[in-house]
């Protein structure tokens, strides 16, 4: 079996793996990252979304051989020092989550689309989580915490450059 | 100093951040599927792919020889360890429940229904070895079209139920062939079907069990919203003693009616745990979910109302023929009644008859879904409002202000019976209409027509109605239903005045965390953060109905009140022995006990809990621990209403619909968390707006369902929905203590018809009356070309 060296975030994993465990398993069943959850088979819910070398990608889509080497930050790993991401952040005062099941994934795409661009309109926000059902929200409150988010990063970025809001390692 | 000097006066009415969040955010999560045993196995299960067929022979042997199988059976293998699954509603004397056993063996009665089992060392090596179990099948027609599954000659989908009929209903209030007659008498009769729907919370279902063999203990974990009725059910399934067994609800990815159950698979996977000594875990794939977990909805509305030609409803006639699926699951064949109340709306009616045909077909069994019943019941009114409406050319509004029930007449009793105790239509709709530019739209829809631009604007409008807080023990026995609807709290202030709230619902998305805790400080005077609530473990709260039809808080709650009530009672005697006065010179106010008229001195609730822990000088007659029990049984309903009101662009070439503005004016009484409020009625509109454009569960002839995935079944997404506008009043129910409603389903049933009703009224210049859910641009773009359907 293929032997496959990940950092996941912050921490190397490595096991042998079967060619075709899926990366969102490797997570759940080897590294211990049960935060990432599955929603569906087809990729379309964007449940186990994750960042993988920062950008942001459906773990149920790519096979866990396919990202030996690089660097895989899951909804786990986003705080940094115990405190919220500001997108973390937005969804808590916004409201933006309920059931909380595809929370995970909708952050980590709400991150990858603000480190592309920092200052969406609401209607780039819809169309840039369309990849990412909800159940529960009906997605008003977390458009809204996308917004905040994206405010909050814009007027932190100068003050906390030492200090990058996302807490990724290597660039794609 | 004391904490509670620092509380603010009131917790309720605030939009407190919910505690929920922290862990949800930061993926510290317990979902079924994440709990780990040592020595855990995984199971898969084999299902149908065929919708009708007789099981010839099921051979698991090769299955059993595959890398990493422990053991793999069929239904016959383990037909004796357990019985057919429940049904807890008889809904009438001629109800057939045919059998239903958690692994088929006679016959397969829909795609998805189970027939073996494989338990393995891993998913992957229990998915792999599903392929080497050998089915022969004889196939049998499928059973897909309700009214030719009751004609003369369909196949049956149970032998021993003839016509495939589950069940008859009818009910007559008042004389509606009176009101149909007479020279200035408009009948009105329409068709609607209210189409099948997949309920899809984003966490499929999973179970796992595990069991001591040796005790006879058995602990299920599941993703359900009724852990108290699975333990239950699945005790007396198994033939297991009630209370060896416990069950869990870890963290629960949305529900919307569809964990409302007891499975084949709760049933299972303990058997396999008993049987094999070890752990077993399943979860079930998104295509699985869309074929075994219930489906909702799916009902032929046949209706006629009758009206003065000068706009005075008088009698409305309901024919429901409704689709039962293959078998029926807990609630089945009550989801289509449960509305029967709710079809005659707000409006004054002389009479209102109902009938309904359950009937069996070769598909996914239905069951709640957000609303059940009456979302397909306020559907029905709402629609045939506005065709009403039309025909008599009546603006709709003012047609509804006509007929509906003025604030100045509550309570008053519906045409059903039904005393509904409060209400204000016309503060709703006047709140929503300003909200809405009501005026402006009409103006701007005159203008569009007029110039024949080929985008047309529609206006709708759902001035709505519904009941919740599930419910009263004495109806619920009057209606054949196994259960009661009383809801349990216990509250305990600990020696050291933390706050423990154990109650029998059990939350999935709602936040009971955070407004019960919000609830309770109120009702105790202490603050909101020294209060923990525990839920969602029949070890831990082992008294309670669960989470469903909007009762949480409306049932729950007031049983929270309750219990604090008599915890203060028993503090206000220990407090008055420390204080050295008669008990009913005791005051209690903000958390603090005070001998009338003597300010300065007094004990707070803290710690007369902690002088009643230590019990060194406790009063004649009072117990140590300041705790108290509450099992509230209410005696009524209560009955949340607004006014909804969705404006749509319709492209007339391409058949497109756009939602242009949604305003909700929603009254659901007295608001304990606006934040938790507003985001129910964000989700549950969004839920109604899906049936109404985006979303069906579709079967072909032969019993395939052809929206198995997230691929086929239309889920909203962000950029297929706008943001929606929020508002609403505040009624207080007169029935409960706390002047609440209920707030879980308002959403799904007000926003169906709203829509439905705008992309309508935006066709009528083209002879359009009806288009039929969901609104795709093909049916109406062909409504457009074709005119009435």
């Amino acid at each position: 079996m293929p032997r496959v060296r990940v950092t996941v975030d912050g921490t190397v994993q490595e096991h042998e793996v079967e060619a075709r465990l899926l990366l969102v398993h490797f997570l759940r069943d080897l590294a211990g990252k049960v935060g990432t959850p599955v929603g569906c088979d087809t990729s379309n819910c964007g449940a186990c979304t994750v960042l993988v070398d920062g950008v942001s990608v459906k773990s149920c889509s790519v096979l866990a051989v396919q990202v030996e080497g690089s660097d895989v930050t899951t909804i786990e790993g986003l705080a940094t020092d115990g405190r919220f991401h500001p997108v973390q952040q937005a969804f808590h005062e916004s409201h933006g989550l309920q059931c909380g099941y595809c929370t995970p994934g909708m952050v980590m795409a709400a991150v990858d689309l603000l480190s592309t661009d920092p200052d969406p309109d609401e209607q780039q926000v819809r169309e840039a989580l369309e990849g990412n059902l909800c159940r529960c929200t009906g997605y008003h409150n977390i458009v809204r915490a996308v917004l905040a988010a994206a405010r909050t990063m814009r007027s932190d970025a100068p003050a906390e450059a030492e200090a990058p809001a996302t807490p990724v390692g290597g660039q794609a | 100093m004391t904490a509670t000097q620092d509380a603010p006066t009131r917790w309720v009415g605030r939009p407190q951040l919910r505690r929920e969040d922290a862990r949800l955010l930061t993926g510290q999560t317990s979902w079924t599927d994440n709990i780990r045993l040592p020595g855990m196995l995984h199971a898969a299960i084999l299902r149908s792919p065929m919708a009708h067929a007789r099981i010839v022979s099921v051979d698991v042997s090769a299955a059993q020889e595959r890398p990493g199988v422990v053991a793999a059976f069929s239904g016959a293998d383990l037909a004796g360890a357990w019985s057919s699954l429940p049904t807890a509603w008889t809904v009438s004397s001629d109800m057939k429940s045919p059998s239903h056993l958690p692994l088929a063996t006679d016959k397969v009665r829909h795609v998805g229904d189970g027939v073996a089992v494989v338990v393995a060392t891993s998913r992957y090596a229990a998915a792999d070895a599903l392929e080497a179990i050998d089915v022969e099948y004889e196939p049998l027609p499928a059973v897909i079209d309700m009214e030719a599954a009751l004609a003369e000659g369909s196949a049956l989908v149970h032998d021993d139920v003839p016509g495939n009929l589950c069940f008859t209903w009818r009910e007559d209030h008042g004389d509606y062939a009176a009101t149909t007659t007479g020279d200035d008498v408009v009948v009105v009769r329409r068709r609607y079907v209210n189409q099948r729907l997949i309920p899809t919370p984003m966490e499929p279902r999973a179970v796992v069990a595990s069991a001591t063999p040796s005790t006879g203990e058995v602990t299920i974990w599941s993703s359900t919203q009724v852990p108290h009725f699975v333990r239950i059910f699945v005790a007396l399934n198994a033939g297991w003693p009630e209370h060896k067994v416990r069950v869990i609800a870890p963290d629960v990815g949305g529900g919307f009616g569809s964990k409302l159950d007891v499975y084949a698979e709760e049933v299972i996977l303990p058997v396999l745990a008993t049987r094999l000594g070890r752990p077993v875990a399943w979860t079930e794939t998104r295509s699985e979910n869309c074929q075994a977990t219930i489906h909702g909805r799916d009902l032929i509305q046949d209706v006629e109302i009758s009206a003065t030609r000068d706009g005075k409803v008088r009698g409305l006639k309901v024919d429901l023929t409704a689709d039962m699926g293959a078998y029926l699951q807990l609630l089945t064949p009550s989801i289509p009644l449960l509305g029967r109340y709710m079809y005659p709306g707000i409006y004054r009616f002389e009479a209102h008859t109902l009938t309904c045909r359950g009937v069996f077909s070769t598909k996914t069994p239905t069951d709640a879904y957000r609303g059940a019943g009456r979302p397909e019941a306020t559907f029905v009114i709402e629609r045939i409002m506005d065709e009403l409406a039309a025909e008599l050319g009546i603006e709709p509004l003012e047609l509804r202000r006509r007929n509906w029930i003025p604030h100045d007449q509550f309570p008053y009793t519906s045409v059903c019976g039904l005393e509904y105790d409060s209400g204000n239509y016309e503060e709703a709709t006047d709140k929503a209409t300003d909200l809405f530019g009501y005026d402006e739209l009409r103006a701007e829809q005159a203008r569009r027509r007029e110039s024949g631009d080929p985008v047309q604007l529609g206006i709708g409008i759902s001035t709505y109605t519904e009941m919740c807080g599930l419910a009263p023990s004495r109806w619920l026995g009057r209606e054949g239903y196994v259960a009661g609807g009383w809801e349990a709290a216990t509250v305990r202030v600990t020696l050291t005045g933390q706050v423990e709230v154990v109650v029998g619902t059990s939350p999935h998305g709602q936040g009971h965390g955070t407004t019960f805790a919000q609830v309770a400080a109120d009702a105790l005077g202490v603050p909101y953060e020294s209060v923990e609530v525990v839920y969602g473990d029949t070890s831990r709260a082992p008294m309670g109905l669960d989470t469903y039809g909007s009762r949480s808080l409306a049932v729950g709650g007031v049983a929270i009140v309750r219990a604090a009530e008599k915890v203060v009672e028993q503090a206000r005697a220990v407090a008055a022995h420390l204080l050295e006065a008669d008990p009913r010179d005791v005051e209690f106010e903000a958390g603090t006990f005070r001998v009338r008229g003597t300010p300065g001195e007094g004990r707070t609730i803290q710690e007369v809990a902690g002088a009643a822990f230590v019990a060194h000088d406790l009063p004649e007659g009072v117990e140590p621990f300041l705790a108290a029990t509450a099992v509230l049984d209410p005696e009524t309903f209560s009955f949340p209403h607004g006014t909804h009101l969705c404006a749509v662009e319709v492209d007339t070439e391409t058949g497109f619909v756009r939602i242009r503005a949604y305003v909700a004016v929603d009254d659901v009484g007295t608001v304990v968390n606006p934040l938790v409020v507003e985001g129910q009625v964000h989700g549950g509109i969004t839920q109604g707006v899906a049936q109404a454009l985006f979303e069906e569960a579709v079967y072909d002839d032969d019993g395939n369902l052809l929206t198995s995935t997230l691929v086929d079944y239309m889920v909203p997404s962000a950029a297929d929905v706008p943001a929606w506008t929020v508002d609403r009043t505040e009624t207080p129910a007169t029935t409960n203590p706390l002047g609440v409603k209920g707030v879980g389903e308002t959403g799904a049933i007000a926003s169906t018809p709203a829509v439905v009703n705008a992309v309508v009224d935006a066709l009528r210049p083209y002879g359009v009356t009806d288009v039929r859910m969901p609104c795709t641009p093909e049916r109406v773009w062909r409504a457009i070309q074709g005119g009435t359907q």
